[in-house]
């Protein structure tokens, strides 16, 4: 099936099969690896991307599905790795990573979170990543980078 | 000296921009020309004999490039090495059983792989796999390690005769004199059963080989890339410098990641090799629950001897311990829980055995802890029990029993997982426990707060529980640190890197060394081209090990550039000092030389080197210490239970912990915080649960429930600092200490939160295993 869609801003146009999963799409026909895999069944959120600027679980779809949508995974974030996004930016400052392999699923959870946020509690932010699982962290850092990054987006609301 | 002093400082990571950006090279996303994908077809019994495999389908399929069997991998069909041999004691019993690359004849635990496809794709493979068809004798599974030793139980290794791995006895002491002394005699059967690691990353091998340079390059999810590097190079029959295996960024390893060899391990490459083609194998979750290792139950049958005034006079354990079926890494975790038993406490007599048993299950070998929680654990419980029936205060118990700091180094002469003598090298128990009272408000605790929310008809508990850590052991690693003309620093160490912050902590030790900043130090891990000597990561040794090696190689270049710096600069090295990238005359901020101009002089295209000399401003060193490290903690928690649903929810988390001198105290605060945040798991919400037939039912993240953000509290930290008179840094190992007390602390806090309405003896828990207790 022919598909056409936007990701990072980016128009590609591709030939797929329809079973492709859209996680396999992003990661092994564009090259954007970026989006990472942990359980494909939908629930460790790892796999996290915007669609149509909502969060995504990428395993869960088929790439035909995003035909004709408008997708950000975690290369469009930032512009290099001199230039992060504030909320890549926190997580830097707040240790909140440690493999970081969960981590593009974090923050592509968190993005329309901390928009929508400008002064989140620890409650809103706990349960805005608890559909995330983190085998390293313990989450602790991770909750205080919400929170320096919901200052640096709204700045220090 | 440095100008700058970064040994000790919360540095934020180098690594992390890589990571935040989706940048950082994982082996799925190593994607090459012309790659291939591997399939396994796995077993779907946990025990039964292979009449007859039909892969005629599967190979017609369009888009399957081969598929293998057992019979079809020839000579290269043998069992997989032992990692770690029994240790040097007496009357050992070892019978030695290691994990095979395809099934032959038998099958012995569910996911253990029979034939492997290699396909176009992924999903080729995956359906190719549905078109096989094996033919297996269901026999009775061996499940239950208590049954599995009755003398009609069945087999898992038919010419054995019986289930036994293993039978290890030691001591200390004579418990025996021990028990005719004591005013107090324990005794209780504890069961404690850890879970799996699952790191966010499945595991993954992706290989190549180059017909044209006859050489094999494999990318691998492996926490010990040389002795992969090693060991795939003696089974392929190519010299070591034909194969080069780089562990890229490894999304969590937590202690599965160092088994070798795993089955896929050995195929993948060996199948490129035969294909002329690389070839990919991306394991997925639900592989990951039954072909990764797992760590399980033991049961201890455990006899303590107490002193009316609470001392512990001696101990009597034995237990038993889960292999599953097959055991290549030796006895490492029951050897831990076996040593990890004793504690910080100064017990003269002890009498441990171990039967490691076979069963039909999926291997086990070390995850973070390594059995130490189950001796943990049982020491702890004791405590508990004897506090409570001789009426002591649960801290002061714990007080009473501390090995006292003039008694270090402390030998409790049984040997340990290194085959060294259990020694403790330093210690100071009391201020640990001390600072963790004081943070919890443990007085206040119990004249104000328990009593007060008993009065509301609110269940508060506390648990408090005490521990010790080997880490930090042997053999040896080594690094190579090199100033470059760029006026940047490399270095280079052959341990593999999971999340610790290698690429930061090993930056500061260098930079105070060489007198860069941190930004400018660049690290390789893993990657046996760059250094192929080393150990790997594990038992929390890389900081200790590692670290000091390149401590050692930093200062080696530090003389370096001293030496070259002072013919130059026509001044004794006594009056130089290095800082800001540049070695400069004390006093005299404008007579410098930039360290990567030096490096270029070091390094001349003209003249002579002078003899005895070597060119740059490089160094390569080891270290490799004389034994473990131990450190130790306390940790202390708050818990409030629901008396209508037994949900725990923990109020507050305390951590006092002594590792020695601290690299960067924020890496640590995350190490311990994702420690805590595992043992929870562990204490409450994890659990492999296998019926009668050997199948798992809690195979999947629905079923085996990871913590979120919603059941991990913050975690409060503080350290005391003991250092290490085994190393220079004066560094002890962090790594597995948050995950190691925290079953024993939950059984103690909900025991305490139920007013000892029950005694508790197992772990994991849940809210309907409390349910089920309490009722």
């Amino acid at each position: 099936m022919n598909i056409s869609l936007s990701i990072n801003t980016k128009t590609y146009e591709r030939d797929v099969e329809p079973r492709l999963l859209l996680s396999d799409f992003l990661r092994h026909e564009l090259g954007l690896t970026g989006t990472h895999v942990g359980c494909e069944q939908g629930v460790c959120g790892a796999c996290t991307v915007l669609f149509d600027g909502e969060p995504v679980r990428s395993c869960l779809m088929f790439a035909v599905q995003a035909n004709g949508h408008e997708l950000t995974t975690v290369e469009g974030l930032a512009e290099s790795q001199a230039d992060l996004h504030p909320i890549q930016q926190a997580f830097w400052e707040a240790h909140g990573l440690q493999c970081g392999f969960c981590t593009p699923g974090f923050l592509m959870t968190l993005v329309p979170f901390v928009a929508a946020h400008p002064n989140p509690t620890e409650a809103e932010i706990r349960e805005a990543i608890s559909g995330n699982l983190c085998r390293c962290t313990g989450y602790q850092h991770i909750v205080q980078a919400v929170q320096i990054a919901a200052q640096k987006v709204h700045g220090g609301a | 000296m440095a100008a700058t002093q970064f040994f000790g400082e919360r540095i934020k990571r180098n690594e992390d921009p890589r990571l935040l950006t989706g940048q950082a090279l994982f082996t799925d996303d190593v994607n090459l020309p012309d790659m291939l994908h591997a399939a396994f077809y796995r077993s779907q019994y946990a025990h039964g004999r292979i009449l007859s495999i039909d892969t005629s389908m599967a190979q017609e399929m369009a888009g399957v490039v081969a598929v293998y069997t057992a019979a079809d991998l020839g000579d290269y069909w043998q069992p997989g090495p032992l990692l770690v041999p029994p240790p040097p004691v007496k009357d050992i019993v070892f019978n030695q059983r290691t994990q095979v690359p395809l099934a032959k004849d038998k099958v012995r635990f569910v996911g253990e792989p029979i034939v492997m496809v290699v396909a176009e794709s992924r999903y080729i493979a995956e359906d190719a796999t549905d078109l096989i068809f094996v033919d297996i004798e269901p026999l009775p599974a061996v499940v239950g390690l208590a049954a599995a030793l009755e003398p009609d139980a069945a087999l898992v290794h038919d010419e054995l005769g019986n289930n036994i791995s293993a039978h290890v006895v030691q001591r200390k002491g004579r418990y025996e004199a021990a028990k005719a002394q004591a005013d107090h005699i324990i005794n209780r059967t504890l069961e404690y059963d850890h879970g799996i690691a699952a790191a966010m990353e499945n595991r993954g091998v992706v290989a190549q080989w180059d017909r044209r340079a006859q050489r094999l390059t494999m990318w691998d999810t492996t926490q010990a890339p040389v002795f992969v590097r090693n060991g795939m190079a003696a089974l392929l029959g190519l010299s070591e410098n034909q194969v080069r295996v780089i562990a890229p960024f490894i999304g969590g390893g937590f202690g599965p990641k160092i088994m070798m060899f795993y089955q896929e391990e050995v195929l993948v490459p060996w199948a490129a090799m035969k294909l002329d083609r690389p070839v990919k194998w991306i394991e997925d979750r639900s592989e990951n629950f039954v072909a990764t290792t797992h760590e399980r139950s033991q049961t201890h049958t455990v006899e303590a001897a107490f002193s009316k005034d609470g001392r512990i006079l001696g101990i009597h354990d034995v237990f038993l311990h889960d292999q599953g079926a097959y055991a290549p890494y030796g006895l490492t975790v029951a050897l831990n829980s076996q040593c990890t038993l004793l504690g910080p406490y100064d017990i003269e007599n002890y009498y441990s055995e171990f039967t490691a048993v076979f069963t039909n299950k999926t291997i086990v070998t070390p995850y973070r802890g390594a059995g130490r929680q189950h001796g943990v654990f049982v020491v702890e419980r004791l405590l508990d029990i004897a506090a409570r029936e001789l009426g002591i205060d649960k801290a002061e118990i714990r007080r009473r029993n501390f090995i006292p700091p003039e008694k270090f180094p402390y030998n409790n002469e049984i040997i340990y997982q290194d085959f060294a003598p259990l020694k403790y090298d330093s210690g100071n128990y009391e201020p640990v426990l001390n600072k963790a009272l004081n943070m919890i408000g443990y007085d206040d605790f119990y004249q104000t707060l328990q009593p007060q929310a008993r009065a509301e008809g609110r269940q508060l508990g506390l648990g408090l529980v005490a521990y010790v850590e080997g880490t930090g052991i042997g053999p040896y690693e080594g690094a190579r640190v090199q100033v470059t003309s760029s006026g940047r620093v490399s270095v280079a160490t052959g341990i593999g890197t999971q999340g610790q912050g290698h690429f930061t902590s090993f930056a500061q030790i260098v930079a105070d060394q060489v007198g860069v900043d941190v930004s400018e130090v660049d690290l390789v891990t893993g990657d046996t081209d760059q250094f192929h000597w080393g150990a790997g990561t594990f038992a929390s040794r890389g900081a200790v090990v590692a670290g000091n090696a390149i401590n050692e190689a930093a200062r080696d270049v530090r003389q370096k550039i001293l030496k070259l710096a002072s013919d130059l600069l026509e001044v004794a090295e006594e009056d130089l000092e290095l800082g800001n990238g540049e070695v400069r005359v004390k006093g005299v901020p404008d007579r410098a030389i930039p360290l990567g101009q030096l490096a270029q002089q070091a390094n001349p295209m003209r003249g002579a080197v002078k003899p005895g000399t070597e060119p740059g401003l490089e160094a390569t060193n080891y270290f490799g210490p004389e034994y473990g490290a131990t450190a130790s903690g306390v940790h202390a928690m708050i818990v409030e239970v629901d008396p209508d649903t037994m949900d725990v929810q923990i109020l507050r988390y305390v951590v006092v912990h002594d590792c020695g001198e601290v690299i960067n105290p924020l890496i640590l605060d995350g190490q311990i915080q994702g420690g805590v945040a595992q043992g929870i798991g562990n204490a409450f919400y994890e659990q492999i649960i296998y019926n009668e037939q050997g199948q798992i039912l809690t195979g999947s993240f629905m079923d085996y429930l990871l913590p979120t953000a919603l059941d991990v509290p913050n975690v409060e930290i503080d350290h005391e600092t003991t250092p290490s008179p085994l190393n220079p840094l004066g560094i002890k190992g962090a790594g597995e200490a948050g995950a190691i007390p925290t079953g024993p602390l939950f059984a103690q806090a909900v025991e305490d939160a139920l007013n000892h309405q029950i005694e508790i003896r197992e772990i994991p828990l849940s809210p309907s295993k409390l349910w089920e207790l309490t009722q």
